[in-house]
């Protein structure tokens, strides 16, 4: 008993011990440098020298750590445990970070590169005036697909995927705004519909895909794609973009009917600790040199017009990737529906994944 | 017997000078299975919009997730039973060989294996062009699509269970004292008869106590409904899931849980017997 006592009154005190040291070393860290600060992003969506680059021209020691969902990423800015100081949530997110008030506002002075922003990425109905979010990337959803597999098969609408000839060829990602949202798209619908009868029409639609589904899964498309396993796919064009690298069969297209136009942001998380290292990370990754290797990197678009005038004119002409201002008006920004309409939304996903017609 | 004798009394004595010691058991039990269970029945009673109602519960019983619950329930019966199939001849045979311990543990191994690699490791196999098409290919056969389809989805399931089925079934044959198999024999019953009328009934509750582990667990599997099925299956955990990350619908994802907490509760009940649960893995 005396020994069961002695050891575990040693085992707290060494505790106590490692935290007091751990927390002295964190303070003289901080205070050494410029600090420290917190960056929470999508994986895959930073080249990680300019994290280093950054780090030796501020002194401001850099934690990276990545999320794979909108939701995710939410969940945890909410729940406290770690403060980070810059997140990169998409644009419905951030309506929704403001309502629930989670969102520091952004102090544009210190933003000095954020002339470099094409003005059309600006100002958007998410985030009027820029308050709270600074683009850093921008994509479509649409249809990537391999020819070499394909018997002249083309994308100009989304009917096309309802094709008999292409039976099991067609892997969708596993999202329900994606899906849902392509099958209003193919009916002529808003992608933002809350009509119940237009959503109903399009999972009844959807669910006579079934025959031609190979599979409903999430970042393992790539990998399907690039070892050509699959013909075609329902992704977004950065994915998109990943699998050409590897596999120069494959090509992209976004249907006539329309299609959703996503930006992704950077945002200060009200419950950042550095919000000066947060505004000198922001407008670095806005700087021209900066922006135009991180999009060489990552291969999504970048809304950085001085960063474009740097790159591969084959890269930035190409219309798949980079589509004139006339081709993006056909196409549509989430806009949060709310978490009821979310909720039916997924239901929805849920009976299509339950229903396919085998 | 003495020796169970001194055992009750030293039981005796520790449980009149020691309650203390039960203090860490019954804060584990608080905290970790009592807490989380009433939390989630509480939360089954909230809306979406944290308003206190029973809608969760009707919705539960319309249609997609009714039906959602039966297809869960047959293919968690389909890998429980191929898994008893493969399963009880294996441990059998397990218990008749000279290294009992060596091939036991070797069946054992791959359950330490972390799930998603083995998942992973299974869409390379089982690609287009992966080995088990490579094998087909050469011996003449067509390309077939094996992955995202009923089969590879039971056949994974049936592999990661398998360890799990084979201990508590080995674990009660092996105590099968030999003398009354022997018995058996002398008082002219035939191999089959010495099985079902001895072995089998003495060795049950090893059955009982696998098909627990399995099934209840199959009942909720959805890494490999996404990564082997491409949610072409659908079970009450894919659901569940969905609900808590992605919905963000607490109140419906716990709704699911409370059910499939019910319906665990009512198969322990069916396959259990009072407390004698998985009492083959004790010894």
């Amino acid at each position: 008993m005396k020994d069961l006592l002695r050891a575990s009154v040693a085992i707290i005190v060494i505790s106590a011990i490692l935290m007091y040291i751990v927390s002295q070393l964190e303070d003289t860290s901080s205070a050494g440098g410029g600090g420290t600060i917190n960056v929470y992003n999508w994986g895959e969506y930073i080249d990680p020298e300019l994290v280093s680059q950054f780090e030796e021209e501020t002194g401001i020691t850099v934690i990276y750590e990545t999320f794979d969902s909108n939701e995710a990423m939410m969940t945890k800015i909410e729940q406290g445990g770690t403060t980070y100081d810059v997140a990169m949530p998409s644009e419905y997110a951030i309506e929704k970070m403001k309502e629930s008030d989670l969102l520091h506002p952004i102090d544009l002075n210190q933003i000095t590169n954020l002339e470099n922003i094409d003005p059309y990425f600006l100002d958007l109905p998410f985030d009027p005036g820029n308050e709270f979010s600074i683009p850093y990337f921008w994509g479509t959803v649409g249809i990537a697909f391999n020819p070499s597999l394909l018997e002249g098969q083309t994308f100009e609408s989304w009917d096309d995927l309802w094709d008999p000839t292409l039976e099991q060829e067609v892997i969708l990602v596993d999202s329900a705004r994606e899906v849902i949202g392509m099958g209003l798209n193919s009916l002529g619908y808003s992608l933002n519909s809350t009509d119940m009868n237009e959503l109903r029409e399009a999972t009844d639609k959807l669910k006579t895909l079934g025959p031609n589904v190979k599979a409903v899964i999430g970042d393992e498309i790539v990998e399907m794609m690039r070892r050509e396993e699959a013909a075609v796919a329902l992704t977004w064009s950065g994915q998109a973009a990943d699998m050409m690298w590897i596999n120069e069969n494959i090509d992209y297209a976004v249907p006539e009917e329309g299609s959703n136009l996503w930006f992704d942001n950077m945002i200060i998380p009200k419950t950042a600790d550095n919000v000066e290292g947060a505004h000198e990370f922001i407008n670095f990754m806005l700087d021209a040199e900066v922006a135009a290797q991180n999009a060489d990197y990552v291969g999504y678009s970048t809304p950085n017009q001085a960063a474009l005038e740097l790159m591969d004119p084959e890269v930035t002409g190409d219309e798949r990737f980079y589509p004139t201002e006339e081709m993006r008006e056909r196409l549509e920004v989430y806009e949060n529906l709310g978490l009821e309409m979310l909720g039916v939304y997924n239901e929805l996903f849920l009976e299509f994944k339950m229903d396919m017609e085998k | 017997m003495p020796d169970s004798k001194l055992m009750e009394q030293r039981a005796m004595k520790n449980n009149r000078t020691n309650p203390f010691y039960l203090i860490p058991y019954y804060l584990w039990i608080v905290l970790f299975v009592i807490a989380p269970i009433a939390l989630v029945v509480y939360f089954s009673f909230f809306d979406i919009a944290g308003n206190l109602t029973l809608d969760n519960y009707k919705n539960f019983f319309s249609s997609v997730y009714l039906r959602l619950t039966l297809s869960s329930f047959w293919y968690a019966f389909l890998i429980t039973l191929i898994s008893l199939l493969v399963a009880y001849p294996t441990a059998y045979w397990l218990t008749k060989t000279k290294h009992k311990q060596l091939w036991l543990l070797l069946i054992i191994i791959p359950s330490w294996i972390n799930l998603l690699l083995k998942a992973y490791a299974f869409i390379g196999i089982f690609g287009l062009y992966g080995p088990a098409n490579n094998l087909l290919a050469s011996i003449g056969s067509e390309r077939l699509q094996i992955l995202f389809t009923d089969f590879s989805f039971i056949f994974v399931s049936v592999y990661i269970f398998i360890p799990f089925m084979v201990l508590p079934i080995f674990n009660s044959l092996d105590r099968i004292n030999p003398a009354l198999i022997d018995a058996s024999r002398d008082l002219g019953a035939s191999p089959w008869t010495t099985f079902t009328r001895v072995i089998f009934p003495l060795a049950i509750n090893g059955v009982k106590a696998g098909i627990q582990v399995v099934f209840i667990p199959a009942l909720s599997l959805f890494v490999i409904t996404r990564l082997i099925a491409g949610n072409k299956v659908i079970t009450l955990g894919t659901a569940i899931e969905q609900q808590f990350l992605v919905t963000q619908n607490w109140g419906m994802g716990s709704t699911i849980a409370v059910f499939l907490i019910l319906f665990m509760i009512i198969i322990m009940m069916v396959t259990g017997e009072k407390g004698g649960t998985i009492n083959g893995k004790i010894k």
